[in-house]
């Protein structure tokens, strides 16, 4: 039995919970355990890519569910005894994660781009190294294993299965530990397609030289309904806001075409964009990573390569 | 106020790192630095303790080294560290790893335990929601602004979509991302000043911690199979159309 933790987003599950139920019901029987209001929708979204079961973590209001949610799940998981819990590397799964695996006492393997169960124990697949090593590691403590996935590590396949059997877990006061409130929350307004799901992202690094000059990248993007992204450089120097960052911190894309402005490719931006199926680097450095791993590369000067090619489309 | 800070010396991330052969462990050379990610944890730590007439104390695990990492961190500021190293406690899994940290942070004493998401080198960015489970307070992870008034905490947290705002009663975790503020650079002074600094050094047993057991075994490490480099060229003012033909071969204009 396989359990996987999903989170509700824009009213729909979160994209990587549809992916670790792929993979999760290639592994065996899938329970989802879900953090989120009431949804038929939903519900019938996690039955179609293979959950047979949900239970429905309630009760969370405007807490932080972290602690609580890991204290409902520990206790579930006392009960029922399943061999892997799967998280997806988002804000809210990793807390979890890390609090279950104390109350449990288990270790969490995080970054997982793969799992394999092998008797019931779990294997663990890890890229380091901006994914120039494979690393398989073996959960040797008793089961539960934890988990916790990499964004993008599975493709999701519907696999056309009925409502789920749905049941509710209170969360239960944990007292001080889950007492941290939400107060107020805000949206940034977010212009053109999402980096996670663009066909094309225009990244820019600290080649580009100041905030100011992320401009241009945001022109090319215009002229490629591309979404741009960043390295964790530039984010650092506050050029741009977090939400743009692509790497090992921050987001994994895979778009169809990925275009590195300025980018030297630090193992920590490799890792998060080295899938995508076309990469295009241009970068005035010729002995700069990126072009280890780009399909084309051109040797310049971002700033008058890009007005040009601007210019061009 | 009593504020800890956990920092990592790590290798330096402008050299490859490499894993040893036999143990697979990540090589760790003598001469490590401060974690870039952990300098916005100590200005953090080193803003509150100025507000509140409070005391700064680094919390880290790993080979000590030489310690530059360590007396980079107390050279920005930083009062005092405590650093657990223990041959035992190599290769450690994230949980065993925080339940040092914990009982670290326990026997100092804290009012708020400030930490980056992640590490550079491990990135399993799970060890501060360990500690906080541990030490049985929120964590308030990915803080993009801090507040400290009258004993609460209040947050801004990073969110996928943009941020929410998070409060707590202290006592608190909390996890800072990078650009929270600006990190000073060390003074001469706080460069000299540094080398005086009470550092303690404790290992696993000190902690009363006896099982170290990570729980999880390396079974193997491979090469990845390597994109291989396409087409480079330099450009001699005409490099862009070189990316209009390829943007052309993928139909996408």
């Amino acid at each position: 039995m396989v359990w996987v933790f999903v989170e509700e987003s824009n009213g729909a599950a979160e994209p990587v919970a549809l992916e670790l139920l792929t993979k999760a019901r290639s592994l065996g029987s899938v329970t989802a355990l879900f953090l989120g209001p009431e949804s038929d929708a939903i519900m019938a979204e996690l039955g179609d890519y293979g959950a047979s079961a949900v239970v429905r973590l309630s009760g969370a209001g405007d807490h932080l569910p972290a602690a609580s949610a890991a204290a409902a799940i520990a206790a579930h998981a006392e009960e029922q005894n399943p061999s892997l819990i799967l998280f997806g590397s988002t804000y809210t799964g990793r807390d979890v994660a890390g609090r279950l695996s104390v109350r449990l006492d288990r270790p969490v393997i995080a970054n997982a781009v793969d799992v394999a169960l092998e008797n019931g124990a779990a294997l663990v697949t890890n890229e380091i190294f901006g994914g120039t090593k494979i690393i398989k590691t073996a959960v040797t403590a008793a089961s539960p294993a934890i988990v916790i996935a990499r964004p993008k590590a599975f493709t999701p396949e519907s696999a056309g299965g009925a409502s789920p059997e749905v049941s509710e877990l209170a969360l239960p006061d944990v007292g001080h530990a889950g007492s941290a409130i939400v107060t107020d929350r805000h949206a940034e307004t977010a212009s053109g397609p999402k980096l996670e799901e663009a066909e094309i992202v225009i990244s820019g690094g600290r080649g580009i030289g100041s905030a100011e000059k992320f401009e241009l990248i945001e022109a090319l993007a215009s002229k490629l309904n591309a979404a741009t992204g960043a390295t964790r450089a530039i984010v650092d120097a506050g050029w741009v806001p977090y939400s743009k960052q692509v790497g090992q911190t921050g987001k994994t894309v895979k778009p169809k075409i990925y275009i590195a402005c300025g980018i030297s490719g630090a193992m920590q931006h490799l890792v998060g964009m080295k899938d995508s199926d076309t990469i295009i680097a241009i970068n005035k450095d010729p002995e700069a990573p990126i072009f280890d791993v780009a399909d084309l590369g051109i040797v310049g000067d971002v700033h008058t390569v890009i007005p040009k090619l601007i210019e061009a489309l | 106020m009593n504020i800890v800070v956990c920092v990592k010396q790590i290798p330096d991330p402008a050299n490859p790192y490499s894993l040893d052969e036999e143990t697979h462990l990540l090589v760790r050379p003598e001469e490590q630095v401060l974690d870039d990610t952990d300098r916005y944890g100590v200005e953090v730590g080193l803003q509150l303790a100025a507000e509140t007439e409070g005391t700064v104390t680094l919390v880290s695990m790993g080979p000590a080294g030489n310690m530059q990492g360590i007396r980079q961190a107390l050279a920005m500021g930083a009062d005092q560290a405590v650093l657990i190293d223990d041959s035992a406690l190599r290769g450690s899994s994230s949980l065993t790893t925080a339940k040092i940290l914990a009982a670290a942070i326990t026997r100092n004493g804290f009012d708020i335990v400030i930490a980056g998401t992640e590490s550079t080198d491990g990135y399993t960015g799970v060890v501060p929601q360990q500690i906080s489970e541990l030490l049985n307070v929120p964590a308030l992870t990915f803080a993009k602004k801090i507040d400290v008034d009258a004993g609460r905490v209040s947050i801004n947290q990073q969110t996928a979509t943009g941020y929410n705002v998070v409060s707590a009663d202290l006592p608190a975790v909390v996890t800072v991302t990078a650009g929270v503020v600006e990190p000073r650079y060390p003074t001469f002074k706080g460069i000299m000043a540094a080398k005086s600094k009470p550092v303690e050094t404790l290992s696993a047993a000190d902690l009363d911690i006896a099982d170290t057991d990570a729980g999880q075994s390396t079974v193997s490490v491979g090469a990845a199979t390597e994109r291989e480099a396409g087409l480079k060229i330099e450009d001699d003012g005409e490099g862009h159309t070189h990316i209009v033909e390829k943007l052309q071969e993928l139909k996408v204009i």
